[in-house]
């Protein structure tokens, strides 16, 4: 909570700051305030806070889930390299005030306990991406990202909006508690049928702004579009904070109608891992695989809340944070490299532009072999026991065809991540020694030693419960 | 003379809930047929203005102010939606000299 109130007040001075500083300090001390902020969160470890008329709720879950968000934002401030040195068209102290702000908007969407807190987490979020995903204002397959993800935004929140007002009509309150409890007291009967259409709309609202399939249309092109470095940002913060709100609203408030939900969901899921991985596989640009893969990473996390165990918890928690830390230094290569190769070939956003990477830059070719290997959830990497969290969930379910299908979809998974390590190592090009800043390198080894680690004793993250 | 709460009573629930399903529905048309992006946006205006009449009416039935404040809610972040999304689209306008959502489509390979 206290965080979210620093947060705010970093933003802001964020913002006059950037008419004293220079880019690079601008950037230090966001990662400051990233840093001070984590430790008010980390604060409140085992002390259950309820703020603002009960509507926000700090617990040891929602602190895990706020961690997980602001240390992604930490990595992506990171590899912002300050945004390069473009002095007319590039704002850093307004980017990273507005990064700050989103993360706000992202610690509402997990700790709340009211729809109103969900709601307006949500919005601050989006809205703050929105305008980073525009902010290359010349480019037009920027302008082009950010028109579209506006529109689905704000059709997805409108959707999202009316299922809450059936619920509220439903069960008379917007506490998530208050919500439970009418929905458990009263028999099945008696409920307004309504009730359900509201549900299936918050769903569809929610699962737009994760992009499940059949609503992702609008990520590939978004993520292609936006700069890479919202991209990241987009790909881990947004992620994680959608699924635990996802989780919390449909377990936590719903967790009486399981079986209403649990289909559609569990349909979803399978739908989305079909989907996002069969696309990615035709995909030529390394940003566009990246954002089918998020789309496919969606499958899995989904598959998790159809199955509704005790430990979901901890595996969403998990599998976030093996995400976020292999997607956060997959999109960093990709950065480095195609800023390098623009200008020098064609198109620097495809697999070829990272051909030859191991023999100049053997530690960006091995940082990008661990990242791909995580998500493709080789063992020994985080992404291995994320997926194998997910199964052993899905498992005590009594579900056995879902995780059929997920195996082999994972098998898919590894033809596409391998064509990048493939491209990087056994392919020869004359490609130079590739002049990294030292913050960046230090992230990149932080990420990836993360990645290994985690790979190695699972049990840390999962001790946490 | 009646309070307006009363006023709001006097006509049946189900009447709100199909006007705000009708008009959502219209909305939700609009922004799946409409190519023009402002026209998109008055859809999804419609949409909010849909949810916001039906949360006043429950909220007036069940005598509960909390749907009446989640209307205020909806209203200011519909109009901060609305200003980033005017910007976005003077911006693209001023790069191609149209609001035409069918003519973006750089991004489809």
């Amino acid at each position: 909570m206290t965080a979210i109130i620093a947060l705010s007040i970093f933003g802001i001075s964020n913002l006059f700051l950037g008419f004293w500083l220079s880019r690079k300090t601008i950037q230090t001390f966001t990662l400051g305030f990233l840093a001070l902020s984590m430790g008010l969160t980390v604060a409140d470890w085992n002390h259950e806070y309820l703020w603002f008329g009960n509507m926000f709720r700090s617990t040891n879950t929602s602190i895990n889930f706020s961690i997980i968000i602001q240390l992604a934002a930490f990595f992506v401030v990171e590899f912002s390299n300050a945004f390069g040195q473009d002095d007319e068209h590039t704002h850093p102290a307004e980017y990273y005030a507005i990064m700050l702000f989103s993360v706000v908007g992202a610690i509402l969407m997990v700790s709340f306990d009211h729809l109103i807190m969900l709601f307006v987490g949500l919005e601050i979020l989006s809205v703050s991406m929105y305008v980073l995903t525009g902010s290359d204002k010349r480019n037009l397959r920027s302008n082009e990202a950010a028109i579209k993800y506006l529109l689905m935004g704000a059709f997805a929140t409108g959707i999202l909006l009316f299922g809450i007002t059936l619920v509220y009509g439903a069960t008379r309150s917007f506490y998530i508690a208050n919500i439970a409890n009418a929905i458990a007291s009263t028999p099945k009967e008696s409920m307004p049928t309504f009730l359900y259409a509201g549900i299936l709309l918050m769903l569809v609202g929610m699962l737009f702004k994760v992009s499940a399939a059949p609503f992702h249309f609008w990520t590939p092109d978004v993520y292609d579009g936006a700069p890479t470095i919202f991209t990241m940002f987009m790909s881990t913060v947004v992620k994680t904070a959608g699924f635990a709100a996802l989780f919390h609203v449909f377990s936590g408030m719903f967790g009486a109608l399981y079986a209403t939900w649990a289909l559609p969901v569990y349909f979803i899921s399978m739908l989305t891992l079909v989907i996002g991985n069969v696309t990615a596989v035709y995909q030529q640009s390394m940003k566009r695989m990246l954002a089918y893969s998020s789309i496919s990473h969606a499958g899995y996390m989904l598959m998790t809340i159809s199955a509704n165990q005790s430990s979901t918890t901890s595996t969403i928690l998990y599998y976030s944070l093996a995400y976020t830390l292999a997607t956060v230094t997959a999109f960093a290569i990709f950065k480095i490299v195609s800023e390098y190769q623009t200008g020098r070939v064609e198109k620097p956003e495809n697999f070829q532009a990272f051909e030859g990477l191991a023999k100049q830059n053997p530690l960006l070719a091995f940082c990008l072999t661990i990242s791909l290997l995580s998500l493709a959830g080789i063992p020994l990497t985080a992404g291995f026991w994320g997926k194998f969290f997910v199964f052993a969930d899905t498992f005590h379910r009594n579900i056995t065809y879902s995780i059929i299908v997920a195996v082999l979809m994972s098998a898919v998974g590894i033809y596409y991540y391998f064509k990048g390590i493939i491209a990087a190592y056994f392919k020869k090009s004359e490609m130079e020694v590739i002049h990294i800043p030292r913050l960046y390198q230090v992230a990149l080894i932080m990420s990836t030693l993360a990645t290994l680690v985690l790979g190695i004793y699972p049990t840390i993250v999962k001790s946490l419960f | 003379m009646q309070s307006i709460p009363e006023v709001l009573r006097t006509i049946p629930l189900t009447h709100y809930i199909l006007v705000s399903s009708a008009l959502f529905c219209i909305g939700i048309l609009g922004v799946l047929t409409r190519r023009n992006a402002i026209i998109v946006f008055m859809a999804v205006e419609l949409m909010l203005n849909a949810v916001n009449l039906l949360l006043a009416a429950f909220s007036s039935y069940f005598s509960d102010p909390a749907g009446q404040i989640f209307v205020f809610f909806i209203m200011a972040v519909a109009a901060a939606e609305v200003a980033v999304g005017l910007a976005i689209i003077v911006m693209i306008y001023r790069n191609i000299q149209s609001i035409d959502i069918g003519v973006l489509n750089k991004l489809k390979n």
